[in-house]
């Protein structure tokens, strides 16, 4: 099933990476185009009511000003299937923070001066933007994000839970997050005649051009959409977002080329977060360790305009073995500015309390908890009764635990210190799903011996150039350097988002098909090959996206160690090792950036990163990157990244799972779990900050849980 | 749209780029970040928080880093501006911290990377002229220069964010030129 | 941010001219935190009195033993001067607590007192600000505040200063010259900021036309044992949660013969923690003793609802810089191991 080349699974170095290291990879913004004018979007002051008057006289008059486009004059847009796009339409204001008009001026400076002269009176009402687990209006949706039903039951939880002899039963809080990839959301827009050229800073170019067809009601053969280097997403340049719709508005009315760069501040309120969890976790088990019952149930936020449901509850229905369970999600609309996407939507939060709720369950039977976790190893999975395309949780807890040295350690909480320094460490699982969508590619083989594969997929940093280079050299078997990848442009073979960790497994299956079809049509041949070179088309639609009979899950393993300043209640990282099982590695190198990444983004989540709404203003106080902590070189030492050799004949020709957001997923359990450990205080509200930490060092111990009885 | 901006919000500055002397017209108001970008087309140095915040504009002015983002044009008149682009000597040699960064992987989407290493830059000389860190010990001599081990490189390097989470393998390409 | 106009200072004298001369004018040191308010619209002056290349760059000692920092000297060449690392190390530690290298490299010694609060109400135009437009209101107070003061706050500005530098500047009895059209004057770096009160517009006393030339060490501080402990949400590149500058001098009998102590994000100025200073004279060095006064001190603070974890955060950093300096013998086992 897979090539006989060798090229997969090399450490290959990023084939853009000369560029980038240069300053040569030119991103959104960065397209020299005569004439580019620059605009600056003008944000609502107000939770929530309408703008009722809207003055522009003295903004028009400012040196350099295009236009300023609002409501009023706007073009009028299709209307969009995703209403945060639906941008300068109405009067109405959903949330603080959402476009109420976008100034264009020559320059960023004049664009940026000119915004704050634009005077708007709003009607404002009452909002509320308060999530609370009791809120009256929470209610359960149908489905939460990715199409999950929103409560799954089995067995008689409650009853199970009532009479199991150890119990856990716990709240987590897991707060709004924001994204913050280091290139803010940018868009350059040109209108050539009746031709639409824009450079955007999106996961998926493909979708961006069936967005703007739609909107502005163009066929997409008129529209290229380059998506050529992509400064991060996580999830955040999923789908469009208001940036490229402005940034086409104001190139139509102004016949110049236009360039909207979101400003830092704007983001939180305009490229979606990662809405904030509440979780009830109940852990029922006989005193041996094995469980009898575990429910997980979220509260969760969206906005007005949309509804999108943190998957946080799903990973339970994955995870372990229990004759009863419920997992359910209930939602609340509120003021609030639209959640969406971040790294590992669901699992992320979802397993930082389930894994936090099963360390905690271990302490209660006085159980190891890689033992606790290995007993309750499913056989299929839980919730669907599938069997496991592979499964290697297990392997990956005993390998992670040896490297960590785990058995080194003094279980006993707050066992260890180094004068004032607590040390502990801790231990958790990760999942993710296996997804994969239908894409098409072409490969072509040139008379010089050489061979381009041509596949509208994005590299927002995975290395997508490279890892498609040797899918394809190893179905053609050719040597790695005899390939070239076109990618990123959306005149090329149409291809999925990069999003879901899908994007390698997606591409790379067309890419594969194609060059196999290719060898064989090669095969046929005979003599010089013609000028324009041989080619072939895959489409792996009907295929790709086909129901499998298994359950395909990655799995991982994180180990932690924390240090706690008992005089600050500073938590610092020490170290981190995950052991990931995610199919065939295709890229050794950039394979294990991205585990790291993902790690690194937990211990951030774990404890710096805590975005607060503002109940008075309903907006997020933490707005910029000096008050949204991510995680700086300081916070983040050695981390290492390991994984299993796991072979998988259910997933796509190349035996991959997706990579991009398991190292994500647990690694602020594992972490969290350690601060546990050191201090023999359970924190449970995300992040664990000097201010929560010192609180709980100095107050009593909470109790939750314990043998029932 | 109205006039040109009156003369004496702009002023002619003197500026040498990568050893090459410009003569621009600027606007008081334009940032070095965006001298170089927008009017010399020079975009190694990124635009990430326009704020100090985030360190992807890093840049070398006379020798020492700076946020491009923060600094008025008009003020550094005269100056000597070193970009990404300008530590590469010629076409193909890399300068031996971006050849690090390939060998170490030591980045995922790029965006962060020209600061980075322009940042690293000015680290490498801030040690060997005697700079201390947070993390120096204090009964180190002063003025002598200051070994870099990794807690070092991670401090001083504290002022370039990469949401990719290269750190580790950035603070490996840096030690790799020491 | 709005056109303004440019002058660039060759000597304090025309400096001084050039702020007569534009009423409202602002200096322009390293910019680091006037460029970002001005883009932010929070800062708009006409004209802005380039004074980055004063004759004012140098640290050098005085004949009575001071050491005399100039308006201009930068943050980083600040904290790495042979005569203030050996001799003050809490100035040299609190500017390498702070910012980042790059703004450090940019950063000047007068502008660094004269940054302005990063408290996220003031630095938004949409919001009420007492300190940015008087009378508006306090945002902070009604919303989020977990940064915010605990000490000698008022009703209408809960801000608190975010230099790490002014900090142990307070601590270490330094002060700050200033010159204007009247001549020249110093002030104890302790008084030159203030409290809030009824004008949170006015951070500091500074008068209108008035520049910052330089700052003094005095000998008294110099080399005695001084430190500078911040606590911070992540490990580097972050303002302070609380933070503490110290000085301490003890008699062979290990009694308190100098202290000097001050907080820093607690209070829309550094914090001069003059009750616990008077309490420790003469008083034993030892950790309980420096709990003692530093809970004297902060017997003043009135936390808000998101912030009172600042007391003990700061009470926790004080003790722990005082014991640190205090003679080794006096030091209990703990802290003796790792340091």
């Amino acid at each position: 099933m897979t090539g006989t080349g060798t090229a997969l699974g090399a450490p290959a170095e990023r084939r853009e990476g000369r560029q980038k290291v240069t300053g040569g990879a030119r991103y959104a913004a960065e397209h020299p185009l005569p004439g580019r004018a620059h605009a600056w979007p003008v944000l609502a002051a107000v939770a929530r009511g309408r703008v009722t008057a809207m003055d522009t006289t003295a903004a028009l008059e400012s040196p350099g000003v295009l236009t300023v486009l609002t409501h009023e004059n706007a073009p009028r847009l299709t209307e969009p299937d995703d209403p945060t796009l639906a941008v300068l339409q109405e009067p109405g204001v959903p949330h603080r923070g959402w476009v109420v008009a976008l100034v264009v001026a020559r320059s960023l400076e004049e664009a940026r001066a000119a915004a704050l002269a634009v005077r708007i009176e709003y009607a404002e009402e009452k909002h509320d933007v308060t999530l609370t687990a009791d809120h009256p209006e929470a209610y359960e949706p149908e489905t939460a994000n990715a199409g999950y039903p929103a409560r799954r039951e089995y067995g008689d939880p409650d009853s199970a839970f009532a009479s199991a002899p150890v119990r856990v039963d716990v709240s987590y809080r897991v707060p709004p997050l924001h994204n913050h990839p280091m290139e803010p959301h940018t868009s350059t827009a040109q209108w050539e005649g009746d031709r639409l050229v824009v450079h955007t800073s999106s996961q998926g170019g493909t979708a961006v051009r069936a967005t703007l067809a739609a909107l502005f009601e163009l066929p997409e053969d008129r529209i290229t959409v380059d998506t050529g280097h992509v400064g991060g997403g996580f999830g955040s340049k999923g789908t469009p977002r208001p940036d490229v719709v402005l940034a086409v508005m104001a190139a139509r009315e102004t016949g110049r080329p236009v360039t909207v760069a979101l400003p830092r501040r704007d983001m939180p309120a305009l490229i979606g977060h990662r809405a904030p969890t509440l979780h009830r976790l109940r852990l029922g088990a006989d005193d041996d360790g094995r469980l009898t019952a575990l429910t997980h149930e979220i509260v969760t936020h969206t906005s007005r305009i949309k509804e999108f449901v943190e998957q946080a509850a799903v990973p339970a229905r994955v995870m372990y073995a229990t004759p009863s369970s419920r997992t359910l999600h209930r939602v609340v609309r509120l003021d609030v500015p639209t959640p969406s996407w971040m790294r590992a939507p669901g699992e992320c939060p979802g397993m930082y309390a389930l894994e936090s709720a099963v360390d905690e369950l271990a302490g209660a039977l006085g159980m190891d908890p890689v033992r606790l976790r290995v007993l309750n190893e499913p056989e299929r999975e839980p919730d669907s009764g599938k069997p496991f395309s592979s499964r290697h949780l297990t392997e990956c807890l005993r390998e992670g635990a040896h490297r960590f040295g785990w058995d080194r350690r003094d279980p006993r909480p707050r066992s260890r210190a180094e004068g004032p320094l607590l040390v502990g460490t801790g231990v958790a699982a990760a999942t993710y799903p296996v997804l994969v969508q239908p894409s098409t590619a072409e490969a072509r083989a040139l008379p010089d011996g050489t061979f381009v594969v041509r596949v509208n997929a994005t590299d927002i940093g995975t290395g997508a150039r490279t890892v498609l280079a040797q899918v394809a050299a190893d179905a053609l078997r050719v040597p790695l350097d005899r390939v070239r990848t076109e990618i990123g442009d959306s005149d090329l073979p149409s291809a999925s988002l990069a999003g879901g960790s899908s994007g390698t497994a997606s591409w790379g299956w067309a890419v594969h098909d194609a060059c196999t079809r290719l060898t064989g049509r090669l095969g046929g041949l005979t003599g010089r090959l013609p000028g324009e070179g041989v080619t072939a088309h895959a489409d792996t639609a009907g295929r790709a996206d086909a129901e499998s009979p298994y359950a395909r899950h990655a799995f991982g393993a994180h180990f932690a160690e924390v240090t706690v300043d008992s005089v600050t209640g500073e938590v610092r990282v020490r170290r981190m090792l995950g052991v990931f099982a995610a199919g065939r590695i295709l890229n050794a190198r950039t394979a294990r950036s991205q585990f790291i990444g993902g790690m690194v983004m937990g211990l951030g989540m774990a404890l710096t990163e805590g975005s607060t709404m503002d109940a008075a203003f309903g907006d997020f106080t933490e707005s910029d990157l000096a008050s949204y902590h991510v995680p700086a070189h300081a916070d983040v030492p050695a981390v290492e990244a390991h994984w299993i050799d796991e072979q998988d004949g259910h997933l796509n020709p190349m035996g991959s799972k997706g990579i991009g957001e398991i190292g994500n997923v647990g690694s602020a359990a594992a972490v969290g779990n350690a601060v546990h450990h050191a201090t023999g205080v359970r924190f449970r509200d995300l992040p664990l900050t000097p201010d929560k930490v010192l609180a709980g060092l100095s107050g009593p111990p909470a109790p939750t849980s314990g043998r029932g009885g | 749209m109205s006039s040109e901006p009156t003369p004496e919000h702009r002023s002619d500055t003197a500026l040498r780029v990568n050893g090459k002397p410009h003569t621009l017209r600027l606007d008081h108001r334009r940032v070095l970040l965006d001298v170089l970008r927008e009017d010399l087309g020079l975009t190694g140095a990124k635009k990430g928080c326009d704020h100090g915040q985030c360190g992807a504009c890093t840049v070398l002015v006379d020798g020492r880093r700076v946020n491009s983002c923060l600094l008025l044009a008009v003020s550094l008149d005269g100056c000597d501006v070193t970009t990404v682009e300008g530590l590469t000597d010629g076409d193909d040699d890399l300068h031996p911290l971006q050849q690090a960064f390939l060998d170490r992987d030591a980045f995922q989407c790029g965006y962060c990377t020209p600061g980075q290493i322009c940042s690293a830059v000015g680290v490498l000389a801030e040690a060997e002229a005697g700079h201390p860190s947070h993390v120096t010990d204090p009964a180190a001599p002063s003025g002598r220069p200051v070994p870099l081990d990794a807690a070092e490189i991670r401090e001083r390097l504290s002022g370039n964010l990469c949401r990719c989470g290269a750190y580790p393998h950035i603070v490996e390409a840096v030690e790799d030129v020491i | 941010m709005k056109p303004f106009g440019y002058v660039r200072a060759g000597t304090v004298e025309e400096a001084v001219e050039a702020l007569a001369a534009h009423p409202g004018a602002r200096c322009l040191g390293g910019g680091t935190n006037l460029v970002d308010l001005m883009k932010l619209g929070v800062e708009h002056p006409d004209v802005l009195v380039d004074v980055s290349r004063l004759p004012l760059d140098t640290v050098e000692e005085l004949p009575d033993g001071s050491v005399r920092v100039g308006a201009t000297v930068r943050n980083s060449d600040l904290a790495a001067h042979p005569l203030v690392r050996d001799r003050y190390p809490a100035l040299s530690q609190a500017l390498l607590a702070g910012a980042s290298g790059q703004l450090r490299n940019a950063a000047t010694t007068g502008g660094n007192l004269l940054q302005r609060t990063r408290c996220p109400h003031f630095q938004d135009l949409s919001k009420p600000c007492n300190k940015r437009a008087p009378g508006s209101g306090c945002g902070a107070r009604e919303g989020t505040h977990r940064d915010h003061a605990v000490l000698g706050h008022s009703e209408h500005c809960i801000a608190t200063h975010p230099s790490d530098m002014a900090v142990a500047l307070a601590a270490l009895d330094a002060h700050v010259e200033l010159y204007g059209d009247e001549g020249a004057r110093d002030v104890p770096a302790d008084r030159f900021h203030r409290l809030p009160g009824d004008h949170p517009e006015r951070d500091t006393g500074i008068r209108p036309g008035e520049l910052i030339t330089g700052v003094v060490l005095p000998p008294t501080t110099a080399s005695l044992p001084s430190a500078y402990r911040k606590a911070r949400d992540r490990a580097s590149y972050a303002f302070a949660l609380a933070s503490v500058a110290a000085v301490l001098e003890t008699a062979d009998d290990g009694t308190v013969t100098h202290v000097g102590l001050a907080f820093g994000a607690l209070a829309h100025k550094p914090w001069r923690a003059e009750r616990a200073e008077t309490a420790l004279h003469g008083a034993p060095a030892t950790p309980d003793s420096f709990a003692r006064a530093v809970d004297l001190e902060l017997e003043a603070a009135r936390p808000l609802r998101d912030n009172g974890y600042k007391v003990p955060l700061a009470r926790n950093l004080a003790v722990d810089v005082l014991t640190r300096l205090a003679p080794p013998a006096r030091r209990p086992r703990h802290l003796t191991e790792d340091s």
